[in-house]
């Protein structure tokens, strides 16, 4: 069968300069991928094409094998995307928000009541389920983001640093869902924190300059005896490795 | 429910869980009703009929309807909402078509918010009903040609004072086309070009409305002008949606 996540040679091109370079990569069921680098490395863009929000300039990426250009529509369906920023309308409370996301996902009646109330509790919002969006605090508003990219159980995550702007116990809350949810999924998450890598992803991929620079598992990286942190800046200060 | 009107539904209720809608309609009101009474000399005419009122609505969608589209997608781009909305399952013409019906029912309800003037003339005279519902049709299809072009403006650029601006102005070439002293001039310069330019003048298209005349030509125009315009925004949305 194949990988859940295909991603086959894509490059995006802006005016004047490479975002993502000839990146390929596949992610199956049970892999919990981190994706790291520097600020502008590419991150961001190599998720949004993923989703199938921005069209790559060439190559293409596959979600449970419909292609994300030709198919968009089949491949959103088994999708649950945060956006960076987890950005949400703040006037709809959020109950109200779940509910639009999961009727667009053709969830009716009782049972969308239902995945609503289930997304709710895997996030921690009940407690705040029916204020409006925009007096959350920044924490809430991510978990917001979070529930709306889970509510209908997809096979593939693709979240884009969800554990920024959360404290440390949400930070632990939010590690132990990815954990919980990981044998039955495939997972892409970007971030800024090392730890986060050796706590939650069973591999690491490094990208430097829109290339990939390091695939790899976590604790491989780690053996040579240096710091996750270390390699991190050997790599993508363009050190000698 | 087809995933344009779950958007529309979402889109609407937004409008009333903001200043805009209410500002939008007190304003519209105000200004229709003003109008109508001083510069259209409503009593003055001794005529049970809501010409007056009619003649000043598209040069009120004019300026009020592209301060409602401006905001259509340069908002979910200043939010980043954009990224969330088309990475869900819906077709892109759907969510373009979504929030034009929202803008448009909301049109709808900026315009059924003048019965009073309906009453009024009811009560004044004898009218023929089924000449003011033909006004209202023709001012909803004026409307909706407005807000095509302003959303395929919203989605061309991000910001706001930029989409308002060349969304009036393209709104304007449409409203003045017909307009004598344009298809005069061109008459006597480029005859080819008048008859092009009364072809696809909204205020023409308008007035037979208000005379009652709803033609299929008319409705056909303004169908495809507001389909020609849609499209314009699902191209330009999916090459810019990332900007």
């Amino acid at each position: 069968m194949a990988a859940l996540i295909e991603i086959e040679r894509l490059t995006k091109r802006f005016s004047g300069f490479t975002a993502v370079d000839d990146v390929s990569f596949t992610v199956d069921r049970g892999e919990v991928l981190g994706f790291l680098g520097p600020n502008g490395a590419g991150k961001s863009t190599t998720m949004r094409m993923l989703a199938g929000f921005m069209p790559p300039s060439a190559g293409t990426a596959r979600i449970c094998g419909a292609d994300v250009v030709d198919q968009p529509v089949a491949a959103k369906r088994n999708l649950g995307f945060l956006p960076e920023g987890a950005p949400t309308y703040p006037e709809m409370s959020v109950t109200g928000f779940l509910a639009f996301t999961g009727r667009i996902r053709g969830f009716r009646g009782s049972e969308l009541a239902d995945r609503v109330a289930h997304a709710m509790a895997l996030t921690q919002l009940e407690g705040v389920r029916l204020q409006p969006i925009e007096t959350l605090s920044k924490g809430f508003k991510r978990r917001v983001g979070l529930a709306q990219a889970l509510l209908h159980d997809p096979p593939v995550l693709v979240l884009d640093e969800p554990t920024d702007g959360l404290d440390p116990n949400q930070k632990h809350e939010v590690r132990e869902l990815i954990r919980r949810m990981a044998p039955e999924k495939a997972i892409v998450i970007s971030t800024h924190i090392l730890e986060e890598v050796g706590a939650v992803c069973t591999r690491a991929i490094i990208i430097a300059r829109g290339r990939v620079v390091v695939d790899a598992a976590p604790t491989v990286l780690e053996q040579s005896g240096r710091t996750l942190e270390e390699v991190f800046r050997g790599l993508t200060l363009g050190e000698a490795a | 429910m087809a995933p344009a009107l779950i958007v529309a539904r979402r889109e609407l209720a937004g409008y009333f869980a903001t200043p805009v809608a209410y500002v939008f309609i007190v304003i519209f009101l105000v200004l229709a009703g003003a109008l109508t009474f001083t510069l259209g000399n409503f009593f003055g005419r001794g005529q049970a009929d809501l010409i007056p009122f009619f003649s000043f609505v598209p040069w009120l969608f004019l300026f009020l309807v592209p301060a409602l589209t401006m905001r259509l997608w340069a908002e979910e781009r200043r939010l980043g909402t954009i990224e969330l909305l088309l990475t869900l399952p819906l077709p892109q013409w759907q969510a373009v078509a979504g929030k034009f019906l929202a803008a448009w029912a909301f049109c709808g309800i900026a315009l059924a918010l003048t019965f009073p003037l309906w009453i009024t003339v009811n009560v004044l005279g004898a009218p023929d009903n089924g000449v003011i519902l033909s006004g209202y049709v023709g001012c909803l299809l004026v409307a909706g040609a407005y807000l095509a072009l302003g959303a395929a403006v919203s989605a061309l650029t991000k910001n706001q004072v930029v989409a308002f601006v060349l969304a009036v102005a393209l709104c304007f070439v449409f409203a003045a086309a017909g307009s004598p002293v344009v298809t005069e001039f061109l008459d006597t310069r480029i005859p080819q070009l008048a008859e092009i330019a009364r072809a696809v003048s909204v205020a023409d298209r308008f007035g037979g409305f208000t005379r009652g005349v709803i033609s299929a030509r008319d409705i056909l125009f303004f169908a495809s002008f507001m389909g020609f315009f849609l499209f314009v925004n699902a191209v330009v949305l999916d090459h810019r949606k990332a900007d």
